[in-house]
C-alpha cells in the first residue's frame, strides 16, 4: 500500500462522480452516486484493514504532501480520530443515497451532486493536514448543504438555509483569523497540522486563539446558546440531508476540539475548560426539556442531537482517557443512531408527509418491522446498555466524575430525560391504537428501507457489544493527546482520600483526615 | 538617458496612442461599417501593446528623469488592464445590436483604447502631474463612454454624474497635490517621498488628506462612492465592464503607487484614512447590497466592498500586503468580468437586455450552465472557499494579521460575512425559487460570451488554486518595485 494515494482517491471518485451526475438523467445519476459512494466506503474498508493498530507506527499514516505555495499544501494523513470518523462518513453516505432514492423526484442529477460533493468535503476536512486546507474543506460543507436544503427543504426552507450558512459562517470566520495568527510568523510560522500540534503558543495568545476556534466549533457543535440553527436546519432539510447533518457535519465540531483546541492551547483548554462544561450541563437538561414538549419528530430529535453532543463536549474536556474516549464513541454512536432515527421519521413521512407526532400511533401494529427497528434505535440513543450509546455515554460521564462530580450529577439526568422524551415519542408514534384511517393504510418496510436500517443497526449493536474495535484504532491518538495535556490537567473537585483502616489505635487521627478533607469542599 | 531609450520604455503606450489614432481615422473614413474592423483591430492593438511589456517597459527603468516609471509593478497593471480592456470591446457589438435605437460606433473602441493608455501612465507614473494627465486622459473616455447611448435618459445621466462628481474629485486631487507641491517643493515621487521623511508637517498632511480623498473617489471607496451604483446602473454594460475591471485596477493600483511610492514615509499618516475607507467600504457595500432590485447596481456595491477587501491588503502598509492586493485585483477582474458576462447574457424574449434581480427566478431549471456559472462567481465573490476567490481575501486578511492589525482583520472578516448575504440572495433566486421564464434562451451571437464564461470559471474554481504557485512570485515581485 505504500505510495498508493488512497485518501486522494477518497477524494477524487466522489467529485468525478460528482460533475458527471451533472450531466446524466436522473436514473443514471442515482445509480452512478450509489456506486460512487459504495466504491468509497470499500476503499474505507481497506483503509481501515491497512491502518497500523496496535503496533508502534507513526501517529500519522497515509500522509500524502505537496507544496502549492508558501504556507499552503496539500497535505493528508490520518490519524485513529480521523479514521473512525471518515468511516463514519463513508458508512452513512450510500444510505443517504438509498434514502433518497424514491423521496426525491425533481432536479436528481444536481441533488446527487451535491450529495457526493457533500462527502468529498467531509473526508477532506477529516484527513486535512494543512491548516488552510482544513478550513477549505469545513467551510466548503456549507455550499452543498445551502442547496440541499434550500431546493430540496420543506416549507420554511428559505429561511433555514440562510440561517444554517450564515451563523455557521460567521463562527468560522473569526476561527480563519486566528488561524492566520498562528501561520504568521508571529505564531508557529506553519500551518502544518502535526507540528502546529506540538508548538507551544505563548499563554496569554492561546485564550484568544483558543476563544476563536471556540466560536467556531461551538456553532458547529453545537452548543447551547448557540445551537438555534439546528433544529430549523434539520426541520426543514430533505431526509438524507438531516442524515448527513446529524450523522457527519455535526461531529465537525468535536473533531476540530479533539484535532485543534486542545493539543494546540492546552492551557487555555484547562483555564476555559469551565466554560465548556458550564455550556454543556445547561444544554443537556435545558434541550432535554425542550425536546420533550415537541409536536414535531424531526425537532425532537434535533434538540436531542443537541444533548448528546454536549455530552460530547464534557468528556473532551474532561482530560483523561475515559472521557476522550468515550466522546469519540458518542460521536460515532449519535451519527449512526440519530442518523438512523432521523431515516425512521423520514420513512413514515415518505408515506403520509406529515412530521407531526399525533398524526400518527398504533404503528406497532401494522408495520411490525418498522417497530421493532425504531424501538432498537430508541434505545441506542437513550443509551441502553448493550447499544452503542450506553459506552460511549459511559466512559464520557465517567471521565468526567474524575475532574467535576457536579457537572457529571446534571448530565447524567439527561439520560433520564433522554429516556422520557423518546420513549414518550416511541409510545405517541408506535403503541395504542389506530385512530387515523390514514395510518391504518401505512405499508411496512420495504426491502429497500430495510437494506438502509439493517446494516446502521448491526453496526450499533457491534458498537455496543464489542466496543474495542472502535477503541483500539484511536488509543494510541488518545495517549498521545493525553501526554499533550498533562502538564495542565485540571484537578478534581471532588479530592478523594484514600481511606485508612480502622485500626482502633489511628481512629481519632483518620476521623482528623476525614474531617480535613470534608472542610476542603 | 537619451530620449531613444525612453521611447523603448514606452512602448505599450505608443503602440496604443499610435493604434488609437489611426483607428480613429479609419473610423472617420469608415463610418459606421467599420465598426467591427475597428473592434477587432483595437483588440491587436492591445495584444501588441501586452507584448511591448515583454521588453523593456517593464525592466524597472525610469522614463524621462523619473517621469514615468517602466517596473514590474506597472506592467502587472497594465497586462490585468488590457485583458479586460479586451473583453469590454469584444462583448460589446452583441451588447448594442440588441440594444434600441443606438447601434455601436467605432469611436467606441478607439475610446477604449485611450482609456487605456490613460490607465497605462496612471499606475506607471513617477510624478504627480503624470498621474493627473493619466487620470484625466482615461477620466475623459471614460465620461463619453458612460453616456455611449445617447438616446438613453439612463445613460445620458450616468454620463453627467459621472463627469461632474469626476471633476469635483479631480479639483480635490489637483488640490491635494499643488499643496504636496507646495510644502515639498515637487510634484516628483522620489523628492515627495524624500520630503515627508525629512520634513513631515501639517501642511503636507493637509495635501496627503486631499490627494487620498481624490483617489478614494476613483476607486469608489466608502465615503466617495455614491456615484457608483447610478454610474453602473445607467452606463451601458459593457461600458461598466471596463468599470468595474480595467479601471478599477488602474486606480487601486494608482493608490498603491501614491501611497507607498510618494508617500511611504508618511505610512502611518495614510493608513489610518485607507483603514477607515476600507472597512466603510466593506460595510457599507455589504449593507447597502442588500436591498438593491437592480442586478448592476448590486455588482456595483459588490464592487465597493470587494474595493474596501483590496484596500486592506494596503493598510497592511508592507510589501506582502501589496501583493497581496494585486492577486486581490487580479482574481477580483476575472470574477467580475464573469458575473457581468452573465449579466450580458440576461436578455428578455425581444432581446432587449434585463436587470432585475428577480428576473434572474428558478435561472438554475431554465439555464442551469449558465446558473451554474453565476452561482460560482458569487460564491466566489462573497469569498466562500473552494471558490479561487477565497484565496485573495486570505492573502490580504493574512498581510494584516502579519503586519500585527487584528482588529482590522476581524471587523473586515465580519464584514465578509455581511455580504456573503447579498450573494447568496443571487443564489437563491437563482435556485430555491420557481422559474421566471422572462429570460429566454441563447443565441448565436453569444457563443464567444458563452466561452468567456467558461474560461472565467474555470479559473475560479477550485484548480485556480493551482495558478498561485507561478504568480505569487510574480505578484511579489511586482509589489516590490514598490518598497
Amino acid at each position: 500500500m505504500t505510495g498508493f494515494p488512497i485518501l486522494s482517491v477518497m477524494l477524487a471518485v466522489p467529485l468525478v462522480a460528482a460533475i458527471a451526475c451533472l450531466f446524466l438523467d436522473a436514473r443514471t445519476a442515482r445509480w452512478l452516486a450509489l456506486a460512487a459512494t459504495l466504491v468509497d466506503l470499500a476503499l474505507g474498508i481497506l483503509l481501515w484493514a491497512n491502518f497500523d493498530v496496535a503496533g508502534p507506527a507513526a501517529q500519522w499514516q497515509f500522509t500524502e504532501y505537496h507544496e502549492l505555495f508558501p504556507r499552503f499544501a496539500y497535505a493528508l494523513g490520518i490519524d485513529g480520530f480521523a479514521l473512525l470518523l471518515i468511516m463514519l462518513s463513508v458508512f452513512l453516505m450510500p444510505i443517504c443515497i438509498g434514502a433518497s432514492w424514491e423521496a426525491i423526484t425533481e432536479r436528481v442529477p444536481e441533488y446527487m451532486a451535491a450529495f457526493l460533493l457533500t462527502e468529498v468535503l467531509m473526508i477532506g476536512t477529516f484527513a486535512a493536514q494543512d491548516l488552510l486546507l482544513f478550513y477549505i474543506f469545513f467551510e466548503a460543507g456549507l455550499i452543498p448543504m445551502y442547496l440541499i436544503i434550500g431546493i430540496w427543504g420543506g416549507a420554511n426552507r428559505i429561511y433555514a438555509s440562510y440561517k444554517f450558512f450564515l451563523y455557521t459562517l460567521l463562527g468560522s470566520i473569526v476561527m480563519l483569523i486566528a488561524m492566520l495568527w498562528m501561520a504568521s510568523p508571529l505564531g508557529a510560522n506553519t500551518t502544518y497540522i502535526p507540528d502546529l500540534m506540538s508548538h507551544d503558543f505563548p499563554v496569554g495568545a492561546q485564550y484568544w486563539l483558543w476563544l476563536a476556534f471556540f466560536a467556531s466549533f461551538a456553532v458547529k457543535m453545537p452548543m447551547w446558546p448557540v445551537h438555534t440553527w439546528l433544529p430549523d436546519a434539520h426541520v426543514q432539510a430533505p431526509t438524507a440531508g438531516s442524515v448527513i447533518l446529524a450523522g457527519v457535519l455535526l461531529k465537525l465540531g468535536g473533531y476540530g476540539f479533539l484535532r485543534f483546541s486542545l493539543p494546540m492551547f492546552p492551557e487555555a483548554s484547562a483555564a476555559l475548560a469551565w466554560l465548556v462544561l458550564v455550556l454543556s450541563a445547561v444544554a443537556v437538561v435545558y434541550t432535554s426539556l425542550v425536546a420533550l414538549v415537541q409536536s414535531d419528530m424531526k425537532k425532537l430529535i434535533a434538540y436531542s442531537s443537541v444533548a448528546h453532543m454536549a455530552i460530547v463536549t464534557i468528556g473532551l474536556f474532561a482530560f483523561n482517557q475515559q472521557g476522550i474516549e468515550g466522546a469519540m464513541i458518542v460521536m460515532l454512536s449519535h451519527g449512526l443512531v440519530s442518523g438512523a432515527l432521523f431515516l425512521c421519521v423520514g420513512v413514515i413521512y415518505d408515506r403520509l408527509h406529515t412530521r407531526e407526532i399525533s398524526r400518527y400511533g398504533g404503528l406497532s401494529i401494522n408495520m411490525p418491522r418498522y417497530a421493532v427497528l425504531f424501538l432498537l434505535f430508541t434505545m441506542a440513543s437513550i443509551g441502553l446498555p448493550g447499544t452503542s450509546g450506553f459506552v460511549g455515554e459511559f466512559l464520557s460521564l465517567a471521565g468526567t466524575y474524575q475532574i467535576n462530580t457536579w457537572i457529571t450529577l446534571v448530565c447524567t439526568t439527561g439520560i433520564i430525560l433522554g429516556a422520557a422524551y423518546m420513549l414518550y415519542l416511541y409510545r405517541r408514534v408506535a403503541y395504542g391504537d389506530i385512530v387515523h384511517d390514514d395510518v391504518r393504510s401505512m405499508t411496512d418496510l420495504s426491502g429497500r428501507e430495510i437494506a438502509l436500517l439493517a446494516p446502521v443497526a448491526a453496526v450499533v449493536l457491534w458498537m455496543g457489544v464489542y466496543p474495542e474495535s472502535f477503541l483500539a484504532p484511536m488509543r494510541a491518538d488518545v495517549a498521545t493527546l493525553l501526554a499533550r495535556v498533562e502538564r495542565t490537567k485540571p484537578v478534581s473537585d471532588s479530592k478523594p482520600t484514600p481511606g485508612n483502616p480502622a485500626l482502633a489505635a489511628a481512629h481519632g487521627a483518620a476521623a482528623h483526615a476525614t474531617a480535613a478533607s470534608g472542610g476542603a469542599h | 538617458m537619451n530620449g531613444s531609450s525612453d521611447l523603448v520604455l514606452i512602448l505599450p503606450e505608443l503602440v496604443l496612442t499610435v493604434g488609437a489614432l489611426v483607428l480613429m481615422l479609419v473610423a472617420a473614413w469608415g463610418g459606421q461599417a467599420s465598426t467591427r474592423a475597428v473592434s477587432w483591430a483595437s483588440v491587436a492593438v492591445l495584444i501588441g501593446a501586452g507584448i511591448a511589456l515583454a521588453g523593456p517597459a517593464s525592466s524597472g527603468a525610469d522614463a524621462f528623469d523619473g517621469l514615468f516609471r517602466a517596473d514590474a509593478f506597472a506592467a502587472y497593471a497594465k497586462v490585468l488592464i488590457y485583458v479586460a480592456t479586451a473583453v469590454s470591446i469584444i462583448v460589446a457589438p452583441a451588447f448594442f445590436a440588441r440594444t434600441s435605437g443606438d447601434d455601436l460606433r467605432p469611436e467606441y473602441p478607439v475610446l477604449m483604447l485611450l482609456a487605456a493608455v490613460g490607465m497605462g501612465m496612471m499606475v506607471s507614473a513617477g510624478d504627480m502631474l503624470v498621474l493627473y494627465v493619466g487620470l484625466e486622459l482615461q477620466s475623459l473616455a471614460a465620461y463619453v463612454l458612460a453616456s455611449f447611448m445617447r438616446r438613453d435618459t439612463r445613460s445620458a445621466e450616468a454620463g453627467l454624474k459621472y463627469f461632474v462628481l469626476g471633476a469635483l474629485a479631480s479639483g480635490i486631487l489637483l488640490y491635494g497635490i499643488s499643496l504636496v507641491y507646495g510644502f515639498s517643493g515637487s510634484t516628483e515621487f522620489d523628492l515627495i517621498a524624500a520630503a515627508y521623511d525629512a520634513t513631515p508637517g501639517t501642511g503636507l498632511l493637509i495635501g496627503l488628506v486631499f490627494v487620498f480623498a481624490g483617489i478614494a473617489f476613483k476607486i469608489a471607496a466608502v465615503p466617495f462612492h455614491m456615484w457608483t451604483p447610478d454610474v453602473y446602473e445607467g452606463a451601458p454594460t459593457p461600458v461598466v465592464v471596463s468599470f468595474a475591471t480595467a479601471q478599477k485596477v488602474a486606480a487601486v493600483a494608482l493608490a498603491l503607487r501614491v501611497a507607498l511610492d510618494a508617500m511611504g514615509p508618511a505610512l502611518l499618516q495614510w493608513q489610518q484614512i485607507v483603514i477607515f475607507a476600507s472597512l466603510a467600504s466593506i460595510l457599507f457595500g455589504a449593507v447597502a447590497a442588500i436591498g438593491q432590485t437592480n442586478i448592476k447596481r448590486l455588482l456595483a456595491y459588490s464592487s465597493i466592498n470587494n474595493v474596501g477587501f483590496a484596500l486592506m491588503g494596503l493598510g497592511a502598509g508592507t510589501s506582502e500586503g501589496a501583493a497581496a492586493v494585486l492577486s486581490y485585483m487580479t482574481v477580483y477582474v476575472v470574477m467580475t468580468l464573469g458575473s457581468f458576462l452573465v449579466v450580458l447574457q440576461m436578455r428578455g424574449a425581444d432581446g432587449e437586455p434585463i436587470e432585475s434581480i428577480a428576473s434572474l427566478s428558478g435561472l438554475s431549471r431554465t439555464r442551469p450552465g449558465l446558473a451554474a456559472a453565476f452561482a460560482m462567481f458569487m460564491f466566489s465573490l462573497a469569498g466562500i472557499p473552494p471558490l479561487l476567490g477565497f484565496y485573495p481575501k486570505l492573502a490580504v486578511f493574512w498581510a494584516a494579521t502579519d503586519a500585527g492589525l487584528f482588529g482590522f482583520a476581524v471587523a473586515g472578516a465580519v464584514g465578509s460575512v455581511v455580504g456573503a448575504y447579498y450573494y447568496l440572495k443571487i443564489i437563491k433566486t437563482m435556485y430555491f425559487d420557481p422559474p421566471a421564464n422572462e429570460i429566454v434562451g441563447r443565441d448565436a451571437s453569444s457563443t464567444l460570451d458563452y466561452g468567456l464564461i467558461a474560461v472565467a470559471a474555470l479559473v475560479i474554481s477550485p484548480l485556480g488554486y493551482l495558478l498561485i504557485k507561478p504568480l505569487a512570485p510574480v505578484t511579489a515581485a511586482a509589489a516590490s518595485a514598490l518598497f
